[in-house]
């Protein structure tokens, strides 16, 4: 109220007094002295309450009680004040002083004021909310361009390039789910050709996780410098942060030492995910126990040892992919992607790999919920190891590399399941996939568009089924959409051929299990009114990958 | 989209009979299909071969029709063999484990050498 009272001293008093009031009425007036613009009426000056229950205009001389803005009124001069009232709020007053012509104000005048009060607060009102709105957007946009600086200070602190290894190869991403976050990762040159790694997740996002990084980055990289083991430098880590992190705020952090010649990681963790290790025979985790930095001081950190053979990889990782949603509420989980990392060759290409899962898991509409970061670390075999073709990657990777490649509808009738392979087909053209993956696809595109249009769409040809072919690097997808979301599709089993030859079963149902068998993966997403389902080819590493026929 | 319907020709060689197939297996080649076995049959050969040679797609639905030409041939204690298959087919007949229960040759010539073979043997 008391800010809304002082703008309207602002914007009132100092136009409509001068102008308008002179104008509208034809009332020439005056006032003793100029009235104070800025003057602010107490919130519990009783004047407040008078306006508030007035019905019309209010003729200062007669009012008599003590009030400092009366007071206020009556020094400059004020005869008449109209309370300009909008839904039971005060939004101003409508200040006269004596008219030149030193004539009384007639009824008429004072009717003519009251008419004008009615229609000044509604006016008054909105050109007050306009304004308070460019206020607030032009605070808005204030703290977007801090955020931004914020944003540009921040990526200061993280490596600007990955560092270059003899023998070996990293890559890292990093992708706060606010303009600044609370992940980090750090490339460390320690003595004798050693390499420090560092991955970290401050509790929170935004600009308190960020202030936090910050502090932690430094924090480590003094350490590493001063301690050659990963459990003292996490220990003098931790003990620095509880001094000064705030309350209920902690840091999971991953600290790993490689020796490249060796092929040696000495490793100590606080309480970050486990990287995954993809070795030639299969995945495992690479474990170590700690607590997360800055919980409490003078905690031990366990230390590890393990040693990558040319051709593995690790990753390192945070919650932002694992803890990813979608719309049906399941997570990403630890377990998918152990799979993902199980069934791609891992290395740099890894990443790309994993963010197209992601983006496929969530979904377009997903708004992104925490930090996403990885960092992986590949040993390079002899044959690539002195490829000149093979380049360091930077530090981003873009997200959204997948490209629509090809996006059409067919009308729901018997046959048009071979259009849609003809269009598939096509449409991969560029991606020079092996004849035996195509013709794999192209069963699968077919299972799947029947399905659509006879189980889906009921061979209405007026109900379309939507065809779209999307392409990563790391994979292709083709999502095949019908109308029929309000149906559940089971989940059948294998056929039995023997049932089916003695006649104990339909010789048909084969359409999922061939879809099954001809693509890596297939997913089935169903809502109230479209049911989906993706096929999906891993374009490295997936099964096949090695054919070239 | 039209379709190709699918056009059969049987020939009756001694103990066997071979449906030549040309164009696609699928829900519209059912009845055409049917009438081509009970042709191929009515000479009561041992062994029907089906000549995939020039069919280039087949759906579920013709799994599901070769499925059913299987328990026939089963039920009257016939052989059912195929030839001509593209590599992909025959990973089908694999994947769908018809392959366990019928011969699968690359092309005509293996199949009559075959089946003549095992005739031979039963005589």
């Amino acid at each position: 109220m008391t800010t809304m009272l002082r703008k309207f001293w602002q914007n009132v008093i100092g136009q409509v007094e001068k102008e308008e009031l002179a104008t509208v009425s034809d009332m020439s007036v005056r006032l003793n002295r100029e009235f104070d613009a800025d003057f602010q009426f107490a919130p519990n000056d009783p004047l407040l309450v008078h306006f508030l229950n007035a019905s019309g205009t209010v003729e200062v001389e007669k009012l008599n009680f003590d009030s400092p803005a009366l007071k206020k009124l009556k020094e400059a001069g004020v005869r008449f004040v109209v309370p300009l009232i909008s839904q039971g709020e005060l939004i101003g007053l409508l200040n006269l002083g004596a008219r030149l012509s030193e004539q009384d104000y007639s009824g008429d005048d004072q009717r003519l004021l009251n008419n004008l009060a009615s229609q000044a607060a509604p006016a008054l009102r909105v050109a007050q909310l306009v304004r308070q709105r460019h206020l607030e957007a032009r605070e808005r946009e204030r703290l977007e361009q801090e955020l931004r600086v914020a944003r540009i200070i921040q990526e200061t602190l993280l490596p600007k390039e990955v560092p270059i290894v003899t023998g070996w190869r990293t890559a890292a991403y990093w992708q706060p789910a606010r303009a600044v976050g609370g992940d980090f990762y750090d490339f460390i040159d320690l003595p004798d050709g050693r390499l420090g790694l560092v991955i970290g997740d401050v509790t929170d996002k935004g600009v308190p996780a960020a202030l936090v990084m910050a502090t932690t980055r430094s924090v480590l990289r003094a350490a590493a410098e001063r301690f050659p083991a990963p459990g003292q430098v996490l220990e003098r880590s931790n003990n620095l942060l509880c001094v000064d992190i705030p309350r209920n705020m902690f840091v999971t952090c991953l600290y790993a030492i490689l020796d490249p010649t060796s092929g040696r990681i000495h490793y100590a963790n606080a309480g970050h995910n486990l990287p995954f290790w993809r070795r030639l025979s299969g995945v495992e985790e690479l474990r170590a126990t700690g607590m997360p930095l800055g919980l409490m001081p003078d905690l031990n950190y366990e230390e590890n040892e393990t040693h990558l053979a040319p051709g593995e990889s690790l990753l390192l990782y945070s919650d932002g992919l694992v803890e990813a949603h979608n719309l049906q509420r399941e997570m990403f989980s630890f377990n998918r992607l152990r799979k993902l990392v199980g069934i791609h060759p891992g290395g740099i290409r890894l990443i790309e790999f994993l963010l197209a899962e992601l983006a496929e898991f969530t979904g377009e509409e997903w708004e992104q919920e925490d930090d996403v970061t990885f960092v992986t670390l590949e040993r390079l075999t002899n044959s690539n190891h002195d490829d000149p073709s093979i380049t360091i990657e930077t530090r981003q990777i873009a997200s959204e590399d997948r490209r629509i490649l090809a996006e059409f509808q067919l009308p729901s009738e018997p046959g048009r399941e071979r259009q849609a392979v003809e269009h598939v087909a096509l449409a991969v053209t560029e991606l020079q996939l092996p004849s035996a993956r195509l013709e794999k696809l192209k069963t699968a595109v077919a299972e799947a568009t029947m399905n659509a249009i006879e189980h889906g769409n009921h061979f209405k040809p007026e109900l379309p089924v939507s065809i779209k072919v999307l392409a990563s690097e790391a994979v292709l997808t083709v999502s095949i959409t019908d109308k029929g979301g309000d149906q559940i599709i089971p989940e059948k089993d294998a056929p039995n051929l023997e049932a089916k030859l003695a006649g104990l079963q339909s010789s048909r149902g084969w359409g999922l299990f061939l879809i099954k068998n001809m693509v890596d993966e297939m997913r089935i997403n169903t809502d109230q009114s479209h049911h989906t389902v993706e096929l999906k080819l891993f374009l490295k590493g997936g099964q096949d990958a090695s054919q070239t026929t | 989209m039209p379709v190709k319907q699918l056009e059969t020709r049987v020939r009756h060689l001694p103990d066997l009979a071979i449906i030549d197939l040309q164009g696609e297996i699928d829900s519209f080649a059912e009845h055409i299909l049917d009438a081509a076995y009970s042709d191929a049959e009515s000479k009561l050969p041992n062994t029907i071969l089906l000549n995939f040679t020039k069919v280039d797609y087949i759906n579920s639905t013709g799994i599901a029709l070769i499925v059913s030409l299987l328990a026939r041939a089963r039920k009257s204690q016939r052989y059912l063999a195929v030839c001509g298959l593209s590599e992909h087919y025959i990973e089908i007949f694999r994947i769908t484990r018809l392959a366990d229960f019928m011969n699968i040759y690359p092309d005509e010539a293996k199949a009559l050498v075959d089946v003549q073979k095992s005739t031979t043997r039963t005589q």
